[in-house]
């Protein structure tokens, strides 16, 4: 199942810190629910044992020395797939919210819109019937998010937190150089904008948390809202990347102390 | 101006001055960050001697004490100096992540050269003789037979 060279070209990103309740049954869904896709977990510097139960469900594990937050999770995973040649990377949280047999669909709207660079998966988009049970509080916070957003990109955004994506070769080569830091998602899309990067949305279906504890909790989400509303009024007036085919995106981390 | 906080202020930036250099001097202070501090130091001191300029500093900019131009002054250097420390942590920050990225990435490389030379050499029968004391293993990471 594993090995240097993928198998397929399909790879799922897992972070997961602290998920050992959920990261395995995650793990063996992909497996069941979407056979081509390889699977590495990212452990973002976990005190528990989901390093070693990814490892025994059969994914690859990416081990950080300690805890990086999502965006850095994420970004070993996008790093990783580059490295290893995959074509597509989507996004698989390790507790368990998103649905592998929803990875067909984000691919099945990439091959039938080849001009797509990345497909997200949102919850909001009402034509499934099945309403992702969020807190009325952090829907409102999406909401504020998704508004301001679809201006700044002038397109419809109803999901910006979501992390379920699919994201192409170009997208992954983007993300791989620079990704935003704790609460990704949001200034990702922005700099999908800038950078000429499409992406477009998909109403998939998400359940609550199967275990552990989300990465914002009631207590950050105040300081999540103004960190996520600072980047994104920052990202408006940051110097634009000029668009070039194949072109290296602008690295964050300088070399030399 | 008073003599005293004149004597006070000289005394102090003097010894921040030297302080400063003696870090330098040891090898404590990189250059690089030690630069600001000598900056400020230095005009410190300039101006606690040069008391005409203070005064005409005080008067630029409507301080009717002139002594508290003096602490004007070092207050702007010390908002300059942590601006000046967060930037520093902010690039240090981005380096230590990408290096966590690296060892993450290597170390699983590593594990997997491992696993598969373990692969190649059991089914050959006589390749059972590569025993644990054999593989070499990064520091702190846990011994590959007892996963």
């Amino acid at each position: 199942m594993t090995s240097v060279r993928p198998d397929s070209s399909h790879l799922a990103v897992v972070p997961a810190y602290n998920e050992a309740a959920t990261v395995g049954d995650v793990v063996r869904r992909i497996h069941a629910d979407a056979p081509e896709w390889d699977v590495v977990v990212v452990d973002d510097g976990s005190t528990d044992a989901t390093a070693e139960i990814a490892r025994a469900a059969g994914a690859r594990v990416l081990r950080l020395p300690f805890n990086l937050g999502i965006g850095g999770a994420v970004q070993a995973g996008f790093v990783f797939a580059l490295e290893q040649g995959y074509d597509y990377v989507a996004q698989v949280d390790g507790d368990g919210q998103h649905d592998p047999a929803e990875l067909d669909k984000l691919i099945a709207h990439m091959q039938a819109n080849p001009s797509l660079d990345v497909v997200c998966g949102s919850r909001f988009i009402r034509d499934n019937g099945h309403r992702y049970p969020a807190p009325i509080s952090r829907r409102t916070g999406i909401h504020i998010f998704a508004f301001l957003l679809s201006r700044f990109v002038r397109q419809p955004i109803s999901d910006p937190t979501s992390g379920f994506r699919l994201y192409n070769r170009r997208a992954i080569r983007l993300f791989a150089k620079d990704y935003p830091h704790d609460y990704p998602e949001v200034e990702a899309i922005l700099m999908l904008h800038h950078h000429r990067l499409r992406m477009e949305e998909i109403p998939v279906r998400m359940f609550a948390r199967g275990g552990g504890v989300s990465s914002i909790s009631s207590g950050k989400s105040a300081y999540y809202m103004v960190k996520v509303l600072l980047a994104l009024f920052v990202g408006l007036f940051r110097r634009r990347p000029l668009p070039e085919p194949g072109g290296g995106a602008p690295v964050a981390a300088e070399t030399g102390i | 101006m008073d003599n005293r906080i004149q004597l006070v202020a000289i005394i102090g930036a003097a010894g921040l001055l030297l302080f400063v250099l003696e870090l330098v001097r040891r090898r404590r202070l990189l250059e690089r960050y030690a630069l600001l501090w000598l900056l400020s130091a230095l005009v410190l001191l300039g101006l606690a001697i040069w008391r005409d300029g203070l005064e005409r500093l005080a008067n630029a900019v409507g301080i009717a004490y002139p002594p508290n131009a003096l602490f004007f002054v070092a207050f702007a250097f010390v908002l300059l100096l942590l601006l000046h420390f967060s930037a520093a942590v902010s690039r240090l920050a981005d380096q230590s992540k990408v290096l966590a990225q690296r060892v993450a990435l290597l170390e699983e490389r590593l594990d997997e050269a491992e696993r598969r030379a373990r692969e190649d050499a059991a089914p050959a029968g006589d390749g059972a003789h590569l025993t644990r004391e054999d593989v070499i293993e990064p520091v702190g990471a846990r011994r590959a037979s007892d996963r």
